[in-house]
């Protein structure tokens, strides 16, 4: 097979390479992209996109239940709701082959060159790629490691049989009566509350003494109490032993050392990811590490002249947005501009139920250094448009300087949240102050009000609470 | 433990904000009873708060040039062996420390009530139930811009602190070559904005300046706050409102001067020296008489001039913190003597800030002058809402024609503004011509005619 040779090489589809492979095409820079599965890498096909489908459908189906319980206080009734499976994951894979396609289609348009199959570097400018059709050699002025990252599972629990990842449980054709969730981060959570939505009996595992570690309590105080609601029993501070002899439970160990035998039919573990690091040759090359991760610059670049890495295998926080951001850069820096990263923000989001959003500095870690800080706080009990979508629970909260009123952070959980992340960081982005957010105008009725709310709290002056 | 809770005092006259100009302390700061906490500015006065108790500040609310309603909480202060908290409205000796700007005056003090100035009458009233929520409102809002609190441009970034700026500006500056770490923002919080990318690139480009001379780019914040700022709104009121008409005379002073240094030559004990702003005040006094019109405030909301039978001169002094004008209360019932010691002792206690709050309001009229440097001219502006102002200029000896030959006299020029609304212009003159015959034949400010 003639080899190829271009001036950049992506290596993975996902979010950060096409992304990055687009930019480069766009700019005129003669682009080649290599995917071993889909385009869309994990966000689109097994993580981002099917969950939130599936999020989406547990919510509905779990409102009718209610309704048919004639627990709906806006008095709609239905009766005997049922949910197919089999026949939601159809629709899923609809959205995600629309998207896969999409992303095939944007780079085919910007004139990316898409070769599909495995690739494992020879040295430092060339790989090969294992195609259907055989190898194909390409020989790239500049490579992108985009490989990402894959679910880290237990030597206890392997994956296989009843112990599944999340890309089991996102093609799974029936709902489980009773599902165990190792991990309470927010992969675990969010699907656990989506099966728990779904009709199974939901039983969450986690070693630590929280659930969601990487908020601070107040943010995750609503999803504790609506995990409850949903009757998900939440075990912390406990240990996974592995599973029974019988295979129909999973054994735990409880702080006070206490056994525990949770009974399932599937057990999904999401105890984390981590970054794609073998398999594509990384030994041949002197790639310098930082712990699991490739270590990179502000540019992106490894310790290798012309090689670069993006996404999941650099580092926290393992997020698609970032990794776009990332891969838009490199492109940008192939195509020689000068860029660095100097993003002030990358907003992170929870799809539980409530959603929280949190971009910047927590109020501790604003507080870090002895900074004096102002933190505002509303909430959406205050909010007429929460009150209207009978989703009450939560608050907006602010965290600014002191002296300056330079704001820091912005967090915030309720229902629909994550849609407000744009406000948010685009307040973190732009140096926003306190009053540029509470001089805006906010559309009313919406629960965006909360953000002016919390920016006036801040200074004092809120008007609704 | 107890926690005694300082709230802003109602300083007088019915005052319902008052502008915080000083802090004396700070939270962690260990406070003893009667020590001075803050200051605080109304319309007419600075006034000092002082500690009701002895010890830790706790609590710290407002900046410098915050407008805090009367009742606002300010201060918290930890008071060992006391339980709860404890309200607390310190005793206020209004005023002990008394400035006020050129146009203090808001009533006479034979109308008081009734003809407070426009500018205090269209501020809103706060409603005292919701006084402490809404002040801080203020005060936070505006303190990010504060005196000293905000990064203007040109102050350092701390060290390690990564520049501000939009994504567009960084962009820009990316694309440029600049590093934004040696660029100074003058942007809210310290933003490096576009502007100050074009000047850092402006400066950048003329590198081949000379050195010796240097463009200086600097440019200085400062807030006006306190009697800055209250000069500043009376002087805007007053120029936007009053239509001025300045008419300025010249007056041969030599025979008053040669009676002055008669009278200062032949001092009795207990008599003060004189200046010719007594004579003035005399002769301002005589010209009144005959018009009334002249010494009096227009209330032009009302549509009413109220013209009064006591003449009260402002007298515009320069103090090292600003303009402020004491007044010297019924000059018609004083004789000169008597005017020249009101005259020095209030501009004593104005210029060590000690004047009475009532000392530097209640002016009918007002005269001001820069003595030696008083110029050829001036437009003085009005003390609104009164109608007239005097001005003095510089006196120097000119040549003048007497009809057979140049003599040298001593001449001063009087420049002097009027409300048009309500002073013609013959009516103005007229008055100016007055005053420039009783100056000159001083002997008619001292008898009746």
């Amino acid at each position: 097979m003639k080899e190829i040779t271009c001036k950049l090489l992506v290596i993975g589809a996902g979010p950060g390479g096409y992304i990055c492979a687009i930019r480069a095409g766009q700019l005129g820079v003669d682009t080649v992209i290599v995917e071993m599965a889909k385009p869309g890498g994990t966000c689109l096909n097994i993580g981002c996109i099917p969950s939130k489908a599936l999020i989406h459908a547990a919510d509905d189906f779990h409102k009718t239940v209610a309704m048919a319980a004639g627990k709906n206080a806006m008095g709609i009734r239905a009766e005997n709701p049922k949910i197919d499976l089999a026949k939601n994951m159809a629709w899923k894979d609809g959205i995600t082959g629309r998207l896969t396609n999409g992303v095939s289609g944007l780079l085919k348009k910007a004139g990316v060159k898409i070769v599909v199959g495995r690739a494992k570097f020879r040295d430092g400018k060339t790989v090969a790629v294992e195609t259907e059709t055989g190898e194909q050699i390409i020989r790239a002025e500049n490579i992108v490691i985009a490989t990402g990252s894959v679910p880290v599972d237990l030597p206890a629990l392997p994956f296989g049989g009843k112990v599944i990842s999340s890309t089991g449980a996102l093609s799974l054709s029936e709902v489980p009566q009773k599902l165990a969730v190792v991990g309470a981060g927010y992969i675990g959570l969010e699907l656990g509350m989506a099966f728990a939505k779904l009709g199974s009996k939901v039983t969450i595992v986690e070693a630590l003494d929280r659930i969601l570690p990487l908020y601070d309590t107040s943010l995750t105080q609503p999803v504790s109490k609506r995990l409850a609601a949903l009757g998900i029993e939440v075990l912390l501070g406990t240990k996974v032993k592995g599973m029974s002899s019988n295979g129909d439970a999973l054994l735990a160990e409880t702080g006070e050392g206490e056994e525990k035998r949770i009974a399932a039919d599937k057990v999904l573990v999401t105890i984390g990811r981590k970054p794609l690091t073998e398999g594509w040759g990384r030994e041949e090359l002197e790639l310098d590490m930082v712990g699991r991760f490739l270590r990179i610059d502000e540019q992106c670049r490894t310790s290798m002249r012309g090689i670069y890495a993006i996404g999941d295998v650099t580092g926290e926080p393992m997020l698609a947005h970032r990794a776009m951001a990332q891969g838009e850069m490199v492109a940008e820096i192939v195509s020689g501009k000068r860029r660095s990263w100097d993003k002030r923000a990358i907003p992170a989001v929870c799809f539980t139920d409530p959603e929280i959003v949190s971009v910047g500095l927590s109020p501790d870690e604003a507080r870090a250094g002895g900074r004096e800080v102002k933190i505002g706080q509303f909430p959406f009990a205050a909010n007429g448009r929460a009150m209207t979508l009978s989703s009450e629970e939560g608050f907006v909260r602010v965290v600014a300087r002191a002296d300056n009123h330079l704001v820091l952070g912005i967090q915030a959980v309720g229902a629909g949240v994550s849609e407000l992340s744009a406000a948010f960081t685009l307040a973190v982005e732009m140096g926003a102050r306190l009053e540029d957010i509470a001089g805006t105008i906010h559309a009313h009725p919406t629960q965006s009000e909360g953000f002016a709310e919390a920016a006036m709290k801040a200074l004092g002056h809120a008007l609704h609470v | 433990m107890g926690e005694k809770i300082i709230k802003l005092p109602d300083v007088g006259e019915g005052v319902a904000e008052a502008e915080l100009v000083e802090w004396h302390v700070k939270v962690g700061d260990i406070v003893r009873e009667d020590m001075v906490l803050a200051a605080v500015m109304t319309g007419k006065a600075t006034v000092e708060i002082p500690s009701p108790v002895e010890g830790e500040v706790t609590f710290r609310h407002g900046e410098i040039g915050d407008v805090i309603a009367t009742g606002t909480v300010i201060l918290k202060i930890r008071v060992a062996g006391e339980d709860g908290e404890s309200e607390a409205e310190p005793h206020v000796e209004v005023p002990p420390q008394a400035s006020a700007s050129q146009s203090v005056p808001s009533s006479s003090p034979e109308v008081k009530g009734q003809s407070e100035p426009v500018a205090e009458r269209s501020k809103p009233e706060p409603v005292q139930s919701t006084a402490a929520q809404a002040a801080p409102a203020k005060s936070a809002a505006t303190s990010g811009s504060g005196r000293g609190s905000v990064t203007g441009q040109g102050v350092p970034r701390a060290e390690g602190e990564k520049p501000l700026a939009t994504p567009a500006v960084r962009l820009r500056a990316k694309d440029a070559g600049i590093d934004l770490r040696q660029v100074s923002g003058s942007g809210p919080a310290g933003r490096i904005t576009h502007e100050d990318l074009d000047t850092f690139l402006s400066r950048d480009s003329g590198g081949a300046v000379v050195a010796g001379l240097q463009p200086n780019k600097s440019v200085n914040e400062v807030k006006v706050v306190g009697l800055r700022r209250r000069i500043a709104e009376k002087m805007a009121l007053a120029k936007s409102r009053i239509p001025h008409i300045t008419y300025v005379e010249e007056v041969d002073m030599t025979a008053l001067e040669e009676l002055r240094g008669r009278m200062n030559g032949t001092q009795k004990p207990g008599r003060p020296k004189l200046t010719i702003l007594p004579f003035l005040m005399r002769a301002i006094v005589k010209a009144i008489a005959e018009q009334p019109g002249i010494n009096a405030i227009y209330d032009d909301e009302a549509g009413i001039i109220r013209q009064f039978g006591g003449v009260h001169i402002g007298i515009a002094a320069q103090t090292p913190s600003g303009l402020v004008v004491p007044v010297v209360k019924h000059a018609e019932a004083r004789d000169i003597f008597d005017c020249a010691r009101e005259v020095a002792r209030l501009s004593d206690a104005a210029k060590s800030g000690t004047a009475q709050r009532e000392e530097l309001s209640g002016s009918t009229i007002t005269i001001s002058s820069l003595g030696a440097m008083g110029g050829i001219v001036s437009t003085p502006v009005i003390n609104h809402p009164e109608v007239a102002i005097i001005g003095v200029n510089k006196m120097a000896i000119r040549p003048h024609w007497d009809g057979t030959q140049f003599v040298p006299r001593k001449m001063m020029n009087l420049s002097s503004s009027f409300d048009h609304r309500v002073i013609d212009g013959w009516d103005a003159a007229t008055f100016v011509q007055r005053l420039k015959s009783l100056l000159e034949t001083p002997a008619l400010i001292f008898v009746d005619e």
